[in-house]
């Protein structure tokens, strides 16, 4: 009981704190402005984020098309094709994947993939799609996982059922097997979603941190957390309310992320 | 499980108290990350030779250095800007050391000498491609530090006129910042003198190599000194204790570790 209310007053806390930071700056500064300018200059007191919510934006939805899709197909085939033995030693060497710091994550970028990118397609190599690549990876274990649970939650009657009336094994898999777990694939997909958003280091490390609006997946992006965490050891007065503001929106957007990733998932409790 | 819980907290107790060193005057120096390395060095070897001082050092970047100098939370504030803001005019200001800031390009680039108005143009984006200053056909990519930083302003300041240009890569360290010009080849950057090493090439700015010498005369234009920011009067330990850092002894320490002198 009592260890259930100090989280969740460690958690209101939290909220209030950067709530009680950034909210009279994102008041003083105006929303519209702080929002949809697209100057960054705290030095000359202008403040407007819009390139960092695009770019986030931008980097998220890129590691949704790098990981989600090889996260789903590798849930698929791993609960599907590959023996159970089999399974019980891929599994937690994927999740494993999750224990790797994310320091590591950006090293690898800046060492092995920026050069790949830099050498091949142009381009600074430290970059949105640098990013979006190194964040597709570190999704994967949250987005397998989860996928993986929820494919084994369909009954097995359903696959037999299918099987029976003479369908094949993808059949069955593509038409049966994921229609009945779609909710939870989904659920795992947003909340890898959740994480990408709100990985900091690996970013900082390989997406070059320029605050412009990208043109191309080779430009350099800076995102929201990036953000905050570049510049919170130096900024002082407006400067570091206004990074306490970036804080506010970026809160709103994982909170929008989180229901939406719940709301999916207790849409297959029901139907159960 | 109690008790065993209450010994170790009452052991943690009494070690945080002990570790406390009563009696002893301590003061604190916060500020520039840029000298905190050496204030951590100097401070190990004034508190060798003084056991009843205790110096704390901590980072935070000149503008908390200042900030902290003039609100009481450090007695001593570090600094390292070309030239002090407004708010750092009640403070007493020493100048203990000088940093270059070196322009720093990747080896296998060929150039060897930028003027300052070719250094402006390239941050500012106006030049974008190595063979308009007479390199090889490359896009330039411009590495440089976050806005805040000590680093940063003196550049911009010394430079003059800057305009950073939007797409240049942004690093939040000197270190990372030659980690990026020593993995790309087309790329320029700045970053303090005393970081210099085989895996990045500094270039000459105005014909000037950037080295110790041409520093300490003046040559070498990108230069801030370093300040150490006192609330009042220098007295007492901490007047002593920068008279430590001024000494021959002192001075030996920050440049055997690739600051230069004051003087």
């Amino acid at each position: 009981m009592i260890t259930a209310f100090s989280a969740i007053s460690v958690l209101l806390l939290i909220a209030l704190f950067i709530i009680n930071e950034g909210l009279p700056f994102i008041f003083r500064y105006g929303l519209n402005e702080f929002l949809f300018s697209s100057d960054w200059q705290p030095h000359l007191g202008k403040f407007g984020i819009y390139p960092m919510i695009v770019s986030s934006l931008w980097v998220t939805l890129g590691a949704m098309l790098v990981g989600a899709p090889l996260g789903v197909a590798c849930a698929l085939f791993l609960s599907e094709y590959v023996p159970k033995s089999i399974m019980n030693i891929i599994k937690p060497t994927i999740e494993l994947l999750a224990a790797i710091p994310s320091v590591v994550y950006g090293f690898i970028g800046v060492m092995v993939l920026a050069p790949i990118i830099r050498n091949n397609f142009g381009g600074p190599g430290l970059s949105l799609s640098a990013g979006s690549i190194i964040l597709g990876i570190m999704i994967l274990p949250t987005v397998i996982s989860i996928s993986i649970d929820s494919i084994l939650a369909v009954p097995r009657s359903y696959r037999e059922g299918s099987l029976a009336l003479g369908a094949t094994t993808w059949q069955t898999i593509h038409m049966v097997t994921i229609k009945a777990s779609k909710s939870g694939i989904i659920a795992s997909i947003i909340l890898g979603m959740g994480r990408a958003i709100g990985e900091t280091m690996a970013v900082i490390m390989v997406a070059g941190n320029s605050v412009n609006i990208p043109n191309s997946p080779l430009d350099s992006v800076r995102t929201l957390t990036a953000n905050i965490a570049l510049e919170m050891s130096y900024a002082t007065g407006l400067h570091r309310q206004a990074l306490f503001a970036t804080g506010v929106i970026l809160f709103i957007v994982i909170i929008i992320l989180n229901s939406m990733a719940s709301v999916a998932i207790r849409k297959r409790v029901v139907k159960k | 499980m109690f008790r065993k819980f209450c010994v170790f907290t009452s052991f943690l107790i009494i070690v945080l108290v002990i570790g406390c060193g009563k009696g002893k005057t301590s003061f604190t120096m916060a500020g520039s990350t840029a000298f905190q390395p050496f204030a951590e060095k100097l401070a190990d070897q004034y508190m060798v030779s003084h056991p009843e001082v205790a110096i704390t050092v901590q980072g935070g970047g000149s503008a908390v250095g200042i900030q902290s100098a003039n609100s009481g939370a450090a007695q001593i504030g570090m600094a390292d800007l070309v030239k002090l803001p407004e708010e750092a005019k009640d403070l007493t200001a020493t100048v203990v050391a000088k940093d270059g800031i070196a322009i720093v390009v990747n080896p296998q680039n060929k150039i060897i000498n930028l003027t300052t108005d070719q250094v402006r143009d390239i941050f500012n984006g106006k030049i974008n491609n190595w063979k308009e200053i007479g390199g090889v056909d490359a896009p330039i990519t411009v590495v440089s530090r976050e806005a805040g930083s000590g680093t940063r302003s003196s550049f911009e300041q010394v430079v003059g006129n800057i305009n950073l240009k939007k797409d240049a890569l942004i690093q939040d360290s000197n270190g990372t910042i030659r980690e990026t010009v020593a993995n790309d080849v087309n790329s320029v950057g700045y970053l303090s003198h005393g970081l210099i090493n085989e895996k990045i090439k500094p270039l000459k700015v105005d014909e000037q190599e950037c080295i110790s010498e041409s520093i300490v005369t003046g040559k070498y234009k990108l230069v801030r000194p370093i300040f150490l920011l006192v609330k009042g009067s220098l007295n007492g330990e901490i007047k002593n204790f920068i008279d430590f850092i001024l000494s021959a002894d002192g001075q030996q320490t920050i440049k055997s570790n690739g600051l230069l002198p004051a003087k």
